[in-house]
């Protein structure tokens, strides 16, 4: 399997990257790690006209951890974000979804942002973006745009950039406070793609009651969603909340689809176990920081 | 300035120690780069899309398939290969690197088709860690989950890690 002859540059800096976009026109692509485009390539469900690959462009590869959140740049691999101590420390959900992303030897070359911007349901950064209330900042010849994450999906493989374009960086706001995180997932072979997976937020509030759960999936649905499962544990003692009625809400919330590896019951089913799993784990991890 | 854009590019790689030059189509994969443009038929090419192993070679010190990335991407790094884990002793034989050696005492291969894959994800997972420290199970699985072997059922392949991880420890390289 070889991909289509194709053009290639690869540019020194975000301007070159852009001219090189609008002068090369619509069948052109932008290629940072290439983790899932240079498949696409090989088995020829793509066939861009030109390549252009950002790997040399400088200042796209820095992990920028505020109070706010974490700024992650265009070309930092997988592996560099699931070892950042400091951006777990804000958002932790970053290094614990990041070690679900495939093997350490795709993690290695492949990019946090690409994969945003792949816009694969079964991505887990996706759903990462969308369960933090994140965004990514798109840079056109026109400037610089901030695009929420509602607005970015569109669909399968779709975003809402089209034309010259290169998504400089995601930013994940930080968690919030009296609050605990967890992700799983459930695959075929340790590190395939997810049958389903589920990330979750639980926050508390002063008296450890359950303030606020949120959920987002994995594999479930054709873009990310973040769905809020506050209604069946709001108000519950850390202790005592349903976390199971929780994970049957959640079963009721979803649609996902059948394909090849799973039916759609199935992934119902493992909705409603990771959830009431996960948001178990969050909130005891919530309560811990309740003092 | 404008970058050039390119279909054919002369690149420089280190590959194993040595400088090697190759001009390319853009669209030659690493794989076939090492293969067909530089005569190393070491790395064996499985599915060709990221998911077997069989292609894992070691680029800048990270393991990386070398089916998912351009041959021109790695103009100016450093590329080991199953080719360069081997080293000459001094009456010019060869000493193989533990993995190997483990890989031969456990029995970790038959046909050998996905060996190099393993031996490159297996020696760059064993460099980069503290030989000194406990090898945990999930160190073991996480270096040898990425890569298929469909003869071994994985338990020798498992079994030589942990020997290997017993020789580096005793300073063997």
């Amino acid at each position: 399997m070889k991909p289509a002859p194709f053009r290639y540059a690869d540019p020194g800096s975000l301007d070159e990257a852009l001219a090189v976009l609008v002068a090369e026109g619509d069948g052109a692509k932008v290629l940072a790690g290439g983790q899932s485009l240079l498949p696409l390539l090989s088995m020829r469900l793509a066939a861009p006209s030109t390549l252009v690959d950002i790997n040399r462009v400088p200042g796209l590869s820095a992990v920028d951890v505020s109070a706010d959140g974490v700024r992650v740049g265009a070309l930092v691999r997988h592996n560099t974000l699931l070892h950042d101590e400091a951006a777990a420390g804000v958002q932790p959900l970053l290094g614990r979804a990041t070690a679900n992303v495939a093997h350490p030897a795709i993690r290695n070359r492949g990019t946090t942002v690409g994969s945003i911007a792949h816009a694969d349901p079964s991505g887990e950064m996706t759903s990462v973006l969308a369960l933090t209330g994140g965004s990514v900042t798109v840079a056109t010849p026109s400037g610089v745009d901030t695009v929420d994450w509602q607005d970015f999906f569109v669909g399968p493989l779709e975003t809402s950039v089209h034309g010259p374009a290169v998504v400089t960086s995601a930013f994940f706001p930080a968690l919030p406070a009296r609050s605990g995180t967890a992700f799983e997932e459930v695959a075929r072979r340790k590190g395939d793609y997810a049958v389903c997976g589920a990330g979750v937020v639980v926050t508390l509030d002063a008296d450890r009651k359950v303030e606020r759960a949120l959920a987002s999936y994995v594999s479930v649905g054709l873009t990310p969603e973040v769905h809020d499962l506050t209604d069946a544990v709001v108000g519950a003692p850390v202790e005592k909340a349903d976390w199971a009625a929780a994970g049957e809400l959640a079963r009721t919330l979803v649609d996902p689809d059948t394909d090849i590896h799973a039916s759609a019951d199935y992934r119902r089913l493992l909705v409603g176990v990771l959830t009431e799993r996960t948001l178990a784990a969050a909130a005891a991890e919530a309560a811990g920081r309740v003092s | 300035m404008t970058a050039s854009v390119d279909t054919e590019r002369t690149i420089t790689v280190t590959v194993n120690g040595v400088r090697r030059e190759a001009t390319v189509p853009v669209r030659r994969l690493l794989s076939d780069a090492l293969r067909h443009d530089l005569g190393l038929t070491g790395t064996h090419v499985g599915c060709e899309h990221g998911v077997c192993g069989a292609c894992t070679v070691i680029v800048d010190g990270a393991p990386m398939r070398s089916c998912l990335m351009l041959a021109v991407q790695v103009d100016g790094a450093e590329v080991r290969t199953v080719e360069g884990l081997a080293h000459e002793d001094h009456q010019g034989g060869q000493v193989l690197h533990p993995v190997q050696e483990a890989f031969r005492e456990c029995h970790a291969l038959q046909c050998g088709f996905c060996t190099p894959g393993f031996l490159m994800t297996i020696a760059a997972g064993l460099e980069s860690r503290d030989p000194d420290a406990e090898l945990t199970e999930d160190e073991v699985d996480e270096m040898v989950g990425g890569n298929l072997c469909r003869c071994t059922g994985y338990a020798n392949i498992k079994k030589a890690v942990r020997h290997a991880a017993d020789a580096m420890k005793d300073g063997a390289r």
